[in-house]
């Protein structure tokens, strides 16, 4: 009996190990990404554009500017699209085309972020004739889509039967009902779901690297190429010279920044906003 | 009556708006893959050749490349990932360190893919050789082996989340019944929770493994962009996913194009039966 | 018999294949209070939820027969003009969680996009919780939450947001079968009151809060109208042996 306590404790202290040590590479890489990060940025990092090679100093206006075009031209693209379909599958729990339309959400999700490159590329770049940051949007807002669906439709069913009863019985239209008394009860999870959402294609490069491209000039026409802070780090990350390193250093700690706010946010949403019905 | 109808319609054409995206997904890359199809026929996944000079292409250094990276990491991260759930799903369960090992769990999967690319570029590669170099082999540095490392860290959430998810399934119950009979809750945990669910662990590692197949950046930074097939587990060599993020932008003749995107398309195939099967199984859990 | 408000002839419904009520053929009296009286499972919501064309948003709920407001088919009109004439309260209490008391008053207007003046609002909002007995308790924190209520004073808003429609007839689900006994005799009291300007339909099991507050008893089972008439006849010398039945707590 006692070797099989002993047994119980070890694998125990076995698992809590484990755990711990795959926390491990992530504090690492934060901290130094954050040691490396951190010195460089500064307001002239923040509002210059690179400077070329050999010359000292430059910032990354141009890749924040490019990212927040690109989350927003996703957002535009998948937000409302997302959050109708997402309407459809929670008011019509059974229908055939609500199986399918699940089974495209999860592929979709499942689809690796390059194939989406891909796609935006088919879709847009090749008819177009060249990148653009359109097609980069596009490509993110495609990643984001299946999300916006799946968060709005979990969110909806979610709300109780009774209040749709309460609000039809008083002689409110169904479009109303659904968009007054359901949609605003389930807002907080949808916010939720679309911040996470946003957080994510934010970091994402491989879905840039033949839409978007990259663009070492400031760029406000979304039918040219664009910059993006992860295109950014990897162009430099991949580049010889320690200053663009450095540079791309600087961005890593913004992105990280960026997708993390992004998820404290999304989860103190989810919990302070709460509905309670 | 009839603004229902209008509404209804609105909301049935978003719903298969999101259906026909992924229909013309499949579509637009079959159509743009048949060229290379056409001219290599199975060949074009058994030839080792990718040689665009001569206009030849064959896919199977990179599905190498990508099976061997992928299941090295999804080995080297399972007792990781499975520790995690066990931890939260079983002994943390319910608590509120457990909320924080989530939240600490999902920072890890929140950590943009270049991000891990460029630490692992700046100091594991760094390392990696070092360890090459007494091992005597080729100090490359970057690598099959660098790329797995990588990929475990980053697949470790993926299998987690799940997993943690179908042990907290569980029912109660059956655990009780099995302390009641004098068993430790090691033995309980071993004989009863896993097997149980072992549907939903093995949809988590599905997923995961989904996931290891299509990570592109983290894998592009340090596997080194070799084309030929890799002799050992230091040797360079390119993913499927990492070859299309290499040379798409110039694949210039019309066959490289429709080459590259021919693996796109194998991709897009693989990764969406284990997504559609790992999803299945774990819906049938949480029905059960 | 005063002037009849609504009518069924020969209503009948259906869930799938299964029929809920059969051929039920019924007037109601207008400001007066009807209990519709039966077992659980006798389909008494059921018909009152033809009664307001709530019943043909379940999937797969099917109807036949006709329903007549004031010689008028609803099934006709729009069900939203159907719904705003005909309030419904429910069994439990639902008010809008996102809403304060007062929005929650004037919910029926807010979310249909009538539009009502301040003044309007403020004196609708008033007279509606005065006639749902709610007024007093709640005048001070009208901007407040309607979920922090107690229960029976979310039943009460719900009545009070159903009263602001203005409606002709108010059909009132089991409206204390969740409530406790306190909360249950002010409904009753309130009930009482209400009939001087609106006709109300009472669905209960209770057979005792039938006796208390209704005019009219229909008494319903496994789907078939056994037997309606003044509440005082039905209860003193019933005609159908199953009502006797039930009466005397036979079954249900």
């Amino acid at each position: 009996m006692r070797g099989r306590l002993i047994k119980d404790r070890i694998f125990e202290l076995v698992v809590i190990a484990f755990s711990l040590a795959a926390l491990v590479p992530l504090f690492v890489i934060l901290v130094y990404v954050f040691k490396k990060g951190l010195p460089v940025i500064n307001w002239s990092f923040l509002t210059h554009l690179p400077k070329p090679v050999g010359v000292k100093g430059g910032g990354v206006a141009n890749a924040l500017v490019g990212t927040a075009f690109l989350v927003l031209i996703a957002s535009v693209t998948s937000i409302p699209l997302g959050i109708w379909a997402g309407i459809y599958l929670s008011e019509n729990k059974n229908s055939p085309i609500s199986e399918f339309v699940r089974v495209s959400v999860d592929v979709l999700q499942a689809t690796p972020s390059i194939v989406v490159g891909i796609l935006a590329y088919i879709w847009l770049v090749k008819p177009i004739g060249h990148f653009s940051a359109l097609s980069g949007g596009v490509a993110l807002g495609i990643m984001m889509l299946p999300m916006v669906v799946r968060s709005t439709e979990e969110v909806l069913n979610l709300v109780p039967h009774y209040l749709k009863e309460a609000s039809l019985a008083l002689g409110v239209s169904y479009p109303r009902t659904v968009l007054k008394v359901l949609l605003p009860s389930g807002i907080p999870g949808i916010v939720s779901g679309i911040l996470l959402g946003v957080s994510r294609v934010a970091g994402e490069t491989a879905p840039l690297l033949f839409t978007a491209f990259g663009n070492q000039f400031m760029n406000w026409n979304i039918l040219k190429p664009m910059n993006a802070l992860p295109l950014l780090i990897f162009n430099y990350a991949m580049s010889p010279y320690e200053e663009w390193k450095r540079l791309a250093w600087g961005a890593s700690v913004l992105l990280i920044l960026l997708v993390m706010v992004g998820n404290i946010i999304s989860r103190m949403v989810s919990e302070k906003w709460k509905v309670k019905f | 009556m009839k603004k229902r109808g209008a509404f209804n319609f609105s909301l049935l054409v978003a719903a298969l708006a999101v259906g026909t995206v992924l229909i013309a997904a499949a579509l637009s890359m079959t159509i743009a893959s048949l060229p290379a199809l056409r001219a290599f026929g199975l060949k074009f996944f058994f030839s080792p050749d990718w040689d665009p000079v001569s206009n030849k292409f064959g896919a199977l250094p990179f599905l190498l490349g990508t099976l061997i990276t992928s299941f090295l990491a999804l080995f080297l991260s399972l007792p990781f990932s499975l520790s995690i759930s066990i931890l939260s799903g079983e002994y943390l369960k319910g608590k509120k360190i457990s909320s924080l090992l989530k939240t600490l769990v999902d920072l890890i999967a929140a950590v943009p893919s270049v991000i891990y690319g460029f630490w692992g570029l700046e100091v594991l590669v760094p390392l990696v050789r070092k360890l090459e170099i007494s091992l005597g082999v080729a100090p490359y540095g970057v690598g099959i082996f660098t790329a797995s490392l990588i990929l475990a860290v980053m697949i470790i959430p993926n299998a987690a989340a799940l997993a943690r998810e179908v042990i907290e399934l569980v029912p109660s119950n059956l655990k009780e019944a099995a302390y009641a009979l004098g068993a430790t809750r090691t033995e309980t945990l071993l004989k009863v929770t896993l097997p149980y669910a072992r549907g939903g662990i093995m949809a988590g590692i599905l997923l995961s493994l989904g996931r290891a197949l299509g990570e592109t950046m983290a894998v592009t930074m340090v596997i080194g962009n070799s084309n030929t097939i890799p002799k050992s587990l230091f040797s360079p060599a390119n993913t499927m996913a990492s070859v299309i993020a290499n040379e798409f932008t110039e694949a210039t003749g019309d066959l490289y194009y429709s080459s590259l995107i021919a693996i796109g398309l194998t991709l897009f195939v693989v990764t969406a039966i284990f997504g559609v099967v790992g999803r299945y199984v774990v819906n049938r859990m949480k029905i059960k | 018999m005063e002037g009849e408000i609504l009518k069924t002839v020969n209503l009948s419904a259906y869930y799938g294949k299964h029929q809920v009520l059969k051929s039920i053929t019924l007037s109601f009296p207008e400001n007066r209070v009807t209990a519709i009286l039966g077992p659980s499972g006798c389909g008494k919501s059921t018909f009152i939820r033809c009664l307001n064309r709530m019943h043909e948003l379940v999937e797969g709920a099917r109807m036949e027969g006709k329903v007549y407001l004031r010689g008028k088919d609803i099934y006709e009109m729009e069900p939203t003009t159907v719904r705003r004439k005909i309030g419904m309260v429910f069994q439990r209490p639902n008010p809008f969680p996102t809403m304060t008391i007062y929005d929650n008053v004037i919910a029926g207007y807010k979310l249909g996009g009538i539009k009502l003046k301040k003044t309007e609002a403020d004196a609708l909002v008033e007279d509606s919780l005065r006639k749902a007995a709610l007024w007093e308790e709640v005048k001070d924190f009208l901007y407040k939450r309607g979920t922090f209520l107690s229960g029976g004073q979310q039943q009460r808003l719900c009545i009070a947001r159903a009263l602001a429609m203005k409606p002709e007839v108010l059909l009132l689900d089991e409206p204390t079968s969740a409530l406790d006994p306190k909360s249950t005799a002010r409904i009753e009291e309130l009930i009482q009151e209400l009939k001087k300007t609106v006709t109300i339909i009472l669905v209960t099991h209770n057979i005792g809060q039938a006796s208390r507050v209704s005019d009219f008893t229909a008494f319903l089972y496994l789907g078939e109208l056994v037997e309606f008439g003044a509440t005082e006849r039905v209860f003193t010398v019933p005609r159908d042996k199953r009502t006797e039945e039930y009466l005397v707590g036979k079954f249900g």
